[in-house]
């Protein structure tokens, strides 16, 4: 009688209370300890350019015909994707050119001098201070960032056009229909955009991330600068404060971010 | 019960007819599809997060990331390893279209298999699929 009830129950009990501990244990040793890993990270790039407010202030004395806004508007409208339609109600602009009685509405009169009349004006989403397409975005697919730049998120849009109808300046464009066969050469590094969205200009918010000034400032040759309006120190500061400079329609009260140098 | 053989001839065709589709369709089912790596994806071997999460979750990542990098302007990924993405559907070397260079053969692979139709490319640019034949190029 070498083995009793007793000691065989003891033996079967101790092994069954290690096989049931075992996977506990594999559990522990495989989550503590060694193994822990720091959390994933989001972060921008290291070369972005930032500032508190941008800003943009066009020298229009350095241009002198449409000819000469062309390259710019071209530079813009190739990166990113805006198509060309013949079709003038479905146009699709981020920065045109138009006439000094329609950009300064308010300023205009009948005895202007000839320079300032024929002059061509550049135009382009003013990136207000208190934008009013995003207070009219029932979505908020367009809305304000921190650094002052009004920018759409295409993916929300509606195409409700309500911040069509707030924008006092015209900036923004729907697509009435598909833009992708009016795209002449798509740009690659940019999506387009779809039918039934509206489109406007991004300050480049996609280059500045990657550390390249907006497209429209490379083309232009020094005419057109754009900076921090809320550093002193800035370019841009020094420019608005040795030139007289004009903003379009500033007694709506938007505060747009848009200067031009006349 | 003058017409038990017209019942249970009615019988046998309803259940024939009943059973139809699963004795047509008998061994026609086919296996769900694995998505073809892209050669750049094979030599990475890891994703932004491990394969399987992604295999369940990359429609809910692909969300974040795009509030992300659209609205608070971070377009930079580091995994807990310390490797470097782009933040990016389609644009760039480090984006997922980088890596995953073929749309037909990663992404439509299993979206067409579960009849899902997400509306990406009618605004991104899907890169351009490489022809097996043209090589070269």
């Amino acid at each position: 009688m070498g083995n009793s009830r007793r000691s065989f129950l003891k033996v079967a009990g101790i092994t069954a209370l290690g096989i049931g501990t075992k996977p506990v244990l594999d559990v522990f040793a495989s989550s503590g300890g060694h193994g822990v890993e720091p959390k994933p990270e989001v972060s921008k790039n290291v070369e972005v350019f930032t500032a508190k407010r941008w800003g943009m202030v066009i020298d229009t004395r350095k241009f002198h015909s449409a000819e000469d806004l062309d390259p710019i508007i071209e530079a813009c409208h190739k990166i990113h994707n805006v198509p060309e339609i013949p079709e003038p109600r479905h146009k699709i602009m981020w920065i045109w050119e138009d006439e000094y009685k329609h950009v300064f509405t308010h300023r205009e009169h009948e005895l202007i001098n000839d320079r300032i009349k024929h002059l061509p004006f550049l135009v382009l989403c003013n990136h207000c201070e208190k934008p009013a397409c995003v207070r009219a975005c029932p979505t908020k697919a367009t809305f304000k960032r921190d650094d002052g730049i009004v920018l759409m998120d295409f993916h929300r849009c509606i195409g409700c056009r309500f911040c069509m109808a707030a924008c006092p300046y015209g900036s923004r464009s729907f697509n009435f229909r598909d833009p992708r066969p009016f795209i002449k050469e798509e740009n690659k590094e940019f999506p387009t955009r779809m039918k039934g969205v509206v489109e406007k200009c991004n300050f480049c918010a996609e280059r500045l991330a990657v550390g390249k000034l907006p497209a429209c400032v490379e083309a232009s040759n020094g005419a057109i600068v754009v900076g921090d309006l809320d550093d002193p120190e800035s370019e841009i500061r020094d420019l608005l404060s040795s030139n007289y400079t004009i903003r379009r329609k500033p007694d709506l009260g938007a505060g747009p971010s848009v200067f031009y140098i006349v | 019960m003058n017409d038990k053989n017209k019942i249970v001839i009615g019988l046998i065709i309803f259940v024939a007819i009943v059973t139809f589709p699963f004795w047509y369709n008998l061994g026609k089912a086919s296996s769900a599809p694995e998505p073809k790596l892209s050669e750049k994806a094979k030599v990475a071997k890891e994703c932004v997060v491990p394969k399987e999460i992604m295999k369940q979750e990359h429609m809910q990542i692909l969300d974040l990331w795009r509030d992300t990098v659209v609205r608070d302007a971070n377009r930079v990924y580091k995994t807990g390893k310390g490797k470097t993405f782009n933040m990016s559907l389609s644009t760039g070397e480090d984006s997922c279209m980088g890596c995953h260079e073929s749309k037909a053969e990663f992404c439509d692979k299993c979206h067409n298999y579960a009849s899902v139709d997400p509306y990406c490319w009618d605004c991104h640019i899907a890169p351009k699929e490489k022809k097996p034949e043209a090589g070269g190029e």
